[in-house]
């Protein structure tokens, strides 16, 4: 179970979150085609290391969080607002 | 506890942890027997010369006390009566108490003679892969003959059939550093950490600290000295009976602490048992070593035990678990039961070693042992208990017997690296040891024989490096200065490995499950060579044990089978639970009515006075239907939804899920959320709206209200209101951040309730003051502030059935006063309450869709409400519902139906196809027995749509043999002109 540090709330239990997948893909222009939207639902990468995502502090302050997590070793390096830009580890 | 008791004959007079002031009377299969405050179900069984404790999993072969912990594979025992009986506890590491009543497993109908041990003499014919291999074949014998036959003779022990009375609790802790395991290591470690100020948790599964320090008197006093000083310390918190069983990332560990499993049941308002999530800056991991059985034929007759266990009984519980004892070993280590056997009044003891003549055989030569250095046991004899031992010169032919009821093995230790091992930390084989060892990780270190460092003085040492590098890792840098353990030499514990004598006859590798040398063998022979596929193939380490005992064993037997080194064979992965652990604490309090929380409205003791029926909507409970006394549920239903077509009716909605919204940019938010417009909307007025996901499917309807410029009030449904609202932080939060939007859930604020039918506006006028009602002033879709009964309430001007309707908000606490004003208003309009039922029934009379319809596979255009698209401006799912396969027109479109045969029932679920064909053209979504049209219709999604209007087609229901006719029409069965809503 992690331990994710809301940027608003501390750390708190992995079980206060919701997971919200993918956090580097973008919603494209609205005139960007129907290719780019479905890129933007569908095609993740699916990495095996750091990756940055969103956790929603569901049974918290109802802020999405940014989390870059290392998906091999669950490992967290950062947590930030959704604005915010992370640095991403090496590996 | 008064009755004068004799000593039981295997007991000494002195000696060990046990109080022998106190007796406890207890119960094993029917007979009374006594034993200490301080022994186990085990040690006290030895006491009374119990032998068979219990029948073998496959073979029901007899089986008695092998170790003295949690690593026991045979002593498996039924504690408890009646609801509190838990089966498969291991007897040597229940703690024994007055009045236990305990009973042996597997075997039936009594240990002493079983009629499922005909398996050991079909033995040939139950190989590894048995189950695999025998009954798959014929088919149409699965579920008559076999499944039957493996239901009686499989599974371990019998679980309580009636429902647990215990409780259990959750609880967590956060720390500087966990120390697990209280051995010579543990106590250290938790002492050099305690003393640098850091928070400790010392968790212990045994009921006592001191690990292998019990059976070693010689280290007693350093021992108490520890465990007094830990108890000093006020940031030291220790936890005997709590089993760590798991360790999760970034040192997460899971424990279970038996907080009154050592009681006949839990004292008032205790939990028996507490299921811990600790969190650990540092840990250290001082879980000691399980000894390792030989292979030999005959390895598992009540009588053989391990050595260490045996010297445990002696010491530890002054218990001697036989007077003629052989002891095989490849160790010197081993060599300490043989004091202790003698120190308990051992009559004999003979040490068969494997290795040439070395210093410990000699010393104990010197002392009047008979040592046979150079030998191995291949044969140990006896029906329900040992009379001899056969040994023979190691690989010679032949063998002699030695007259012995106890032969304790040691194949050498294996540090317990389960908990290392689920924390990925890489493990290394110490050829040393002949063993595998953790390394380190980040925040974790083991230390003591849990990282190969055997002896007292030795784990001693290691274990205050550690706890002392823990301690400074997590920040406190003060070093710890306290004695060490002085006296008695740590033995020499490097071994050449020794896993099996090689002589005809069953040698076992898991007592447990029943595997033997032979069987890892086949397993080999048959493909299945890599350790997993083995330990699947055979069930090797797959009991409760979790092969502690011969794990490593089995893998050297595979090893020299694929001509590997063991090292390189390796060990299958370890998992959580380390030991097994009961259901009821994973549970804890979440069972029964407290599973999930239950929501109820206001209203809900008005409902349940009204004697409602109730249904589960999410977390909601909702009245369905209000049946009269003797009614039945439909004539129920169809009164209420008939009293709203013909004069007025009144529903709780107040489960709809309600968000209000702010900010300057509220309503272009809104148009960004919903698939139609918002940022045109009147103040004053509602509007219905659509909202797709992005991958433009509908995802959920409402409708929202506009209260002033930069202020709204969205209703979604009860179903989707908590997706909905984080949707909507998602879209506000992530990706439009730039946004002036503030929301908050306002569902539990308003009570709401709908006020619909032909006399709704009479009734209403009566009760309603500040607002006229009056279609001119408040039409269709108007929304308006006013007083009813003194209460503030919201209006809406909206309709879900299709007829005139209100919908009336009032603050929650307000809700039971507004619901009776209303109803007292509406007495001279004969108006009923009515449920979810008839509000259903309405809604499909109306061609209202709602989740049946809108299920997450459906698009706007399926259901009919493509042209409330926004031409102009971006919305979520706007591009992805122009994608070819949303926009084909052979998609199902919805569609009424109604049954020719007005009074044939049909059933949501049912497939539409043309008479004579078997292809699927759609489904029905929703169905009800309808009151203006009258008989069963509903509502479905058909390929061709309204073109099929007017056709025939089969309703067809396989699983119940159904096929109805049912005739295709508008979804619209009353009113399709919308006038009623408007007049
Ligand atoms: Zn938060």
């Amino acid at each position: 179970m992690h331990l994710i540090t809301c940027p608003w709330c501390g750390p708190r239990d992995e079980a206060e979150f919701a997971y919200r997948g993918d956090a580097t893909v973008a919603r494209p222009a609205a005139d960007a085609g129907i290719d780019a939207f479905y890129d933007y639902v569908y095609t993740r990468a699916n990495p095996r290391g750091w990756h940055t995502e969103w956790w929603h502090h569901a049974a918290g302050c109802h802020q999405f969080v940014k989390v870059v997590r290392h998906t091999l070793t669950h490992a967290i390096a950062a947590t930030g607002k959704p604005t915010d830009t992370l640095p991403v580890p090496a590996e | 506890m008064t009755r004068m008791h004799r000593r039981p004959a295997m007991r000494a007079r002195t000696g060990g942890h046990i109080d022998r002031d106190t007796t406890l009377t207890f119960r094993f299969d029917g007979r009374e027997l006594t034993g200490h405050p301080g022994d186990t179900l085990a040690s006290a069984l030895l006491a009374h010369g119990v032998r068979i404790v219990g029948r073998s999993f496959k073979y029901h072969r007899p089986r008695g006390i092998y170790t003295a912990g949690p690593e026991e594979p045979n002593a498996l025992a039924g504690i408890g009566t009646g609801a509190r009986r838990t089966p498969n506890t291991k007897m040597t590491a229940a703690e024994l108490y007055q009045g236990m009543v305990a009973e042996s497993q597997n075997r039936w109908p009594s240990l002493r003679f079983d009629a499922l041990a005909v398996n050991s003499a079909l033995a040939r014919f139950l190989p590894a892969g048995f189950y695999y291999k025998t009954f798959m074949w014929p088919a149409s014998f699965w579920e008559k003959v076999y499944e039957p036959a493996i239901r009686r003779a499989a599974g371990l022990g019998r679980a309580a059939t009636e429902p647990d009375p215990d409780h259990y609790e959750a609880a967590h802790a956060h720390c500087d550093v966990l120390v697990v395991g209280a051995g010579a290591a543990g106590l250290a470690a938790a002492r050099a950490a305690g003393e640098s100020g850091a928070r400790v948790i010392l968790a212990e599964q045994d009921f006592l600290l001191g690990g292998g320090l019990l059976a070693d008197p010689v280290h007693e006093g350093w021992r108490r000295e520890m465990t007094a000083a830990l108890e000093a310390l006020g940031n030291v918190v220790r936890m005997p009976r709590t089993t760590v069983f798991g360790y999760y990332e970034q040192n997460m560990l899971g424990a279970i602490e038996r907080v009154a499993d050592h009681l006949p049941e839990p004292p008032p308002h205790t939990a028996r048992q507490r299921y811990w999530t600790i969190r650990a800056r540092e840990v250290v991991l001082a879980t000691g070593a399980d000894e390792r059985l030989i292979a030999f034929p005959g390895n598992d007759r009540p009588g053989v035990m391990l050595a260490g266990a045996a010297r445990a009984y002696a010491n530890r519980f002054g218990v001697l678990a036989g007077r003629r004892a052989v002891l095989f070993t490849n160790n010197d280590a081993a060599y300490a039961t043989v004091e202790a056997l003698a120190a308990a009044g051992a009559d004999r003891v003979t040490v068969v070693d494997t290795r040439p003549l070395g210093p410990a055989a000699a010393a104990a030569r010197t002392r009047g042992v008979e040592v046979l250095p150079g030998h191995e046991v291949v044969g140990a004899h006896g029906g329900r208990g040992l009379y001899s031992v056969e040994a023979r010169a190691r690989g010679g032919d032949g063998g002699f017997q030695i007259d012995a009821d106890l032969l304790c093995v040691s194949g050498g230790y294996n540090p317990a690296i389960h908990l290392a091992s689920q924390s990925r930390t890489p493990l290394a084989w110490d050829s040393g040891i002949a063993a595998f060892v953790p390394g380190t990780a980040a925040g974790q270190r083991s230390a003591g024989a849990a990282r190969g460092r055997f002896g007292i003085a030795a784990a001693a040492r290691d274990g205050m490096e550690a706890g002392g590098a823990a301690a400074a890792a997590a920040g406190f840098a003060r070093r710890p200065a306290f004695e060490l353990p002085a006296g008695g030499a740590d033995p020499d514990l490097t071994v050449a490995p020794f896993w099996e004598v090689t002589a005809r006859g069953k040698s076992f590798v898991d007592l447990q499950h029943d595997v033997t040398t032979a069987d890892i063998r086949l397993a080999h022979r048959e493909g299945y060579e890599h350790i997993e596929h083995a330990k699947r193939y055979t069930t090797h380490g797959m009991a409760t044990d979790q092969g502690k005992t011969g794990g490593l064993v089995g893998a050297a037997v595979l090893a020299e089978a694929r001509g590997l080194p063991v090292e390189a064979v390796g060990m299958p992965t370890f998992r959580p639970y380390v030991t097994p652990i009961t259901w009821g604490a994973v549970a804890g309090h979440h069972i029964r009515r407290e599973f999930a929380p239950i929501r109820r409205t206001q209203l809900h003791d008005w409902h349940v006075r009204r004697g409602a029926e109730f249904l589960e909507a999410g977390l909601w409970l909702r009245p369905a239907f209000y049946p009269r006394p003797g009614e039945a549920p439909w004539d129920a239903i169809l009164r209420e939804g008939a009293a709203v077509r013909r004069s007025v009716g009144i529903c709780d909605v107040s489960t709809l899920g309600k968000i209000d919204l702010q900010g300057a940019d509220a309503a272009f938010f809104l148009d960004r959320l919903y698939m139609n417009t918002f940022s045109t909307l009147a103040v004053g007025r509602a509007r219905y709206g659509l909202m797709l996901r992005e991958d433009g499917m509908v995802f959920d309807d409402g409708t929202t209200t506009r209260l002033a410029d930069d202020h709204f009030f969205i209703t979604t449904t009860t179903a989707n209101a908590g997706r909905v609202m984080e949707h909507m932080e998602f879209h506000a939060q992530t990706v439009w951040p730039e946004l002036d939007v503030q929301f908050t859930s306002v569902t539990d604020q308003w009570a709401a309730m709908s006020v619909a039918g032909p006399n709704a506006r009479r009734t209403l006028a009566k009760v309603v003051a500040g607002l006229d009602l009056d279609n001119a002033a408040f039409p269709f879709m108007g929304v308006a502030d006013a007083t009813l009964a003194g209460c503030p309430v919201r209006v809406f001007r909206i309709s879900f059935s299709g007829e005139l309707a209100f919908e009336v908000a009032t603050p929650a606490g307000y809700a039971a006063i507004v619901w009776e004003a209303i109803l007292e208003a509406g007495r001279e309009f004969a108006i009923e309450p009515y449920g979810v039922e008839a509000l259903g029934l309405l809604r499909i009379e109306k061609g209202h869709v709602a989740g049946a319809e809108l299920n997450g596979q459906t698009t706007a255009a399926d259901v009919g409400l493509e042209r409330m698209a926004k031409k102009k401006g971006d919305f979520v799912g706007k591009a992805l519902a122009g994608r070819p396969g949303l926009t084909d027109p052979a998609r199902p479109r919805l569609v009424g139906v109604r049954a020719v045969a007005p009074d044939q029932q049909i059933r949501p679920g049912a497939h539409l196809l043309e008479a004579g064909s078997d292809r699927s053209l759609g489904w029905l979504a929703s169905v009800t027995k309808s009151v203006e049209p009258g008989g069963w219709i509903g509502l479905a999604l058909l390929s061709g749509g309204a073109a099929r209007h007017g056709q025939r087609l089969q309703a067809s229901f396989p699983l119940h043999g159904e096929s109805v006719e049912v005739e295709i029409c508008s979804p619209h069965f009353v009113d399709p002109e919308n006038a009623r809503v408007r007049a």
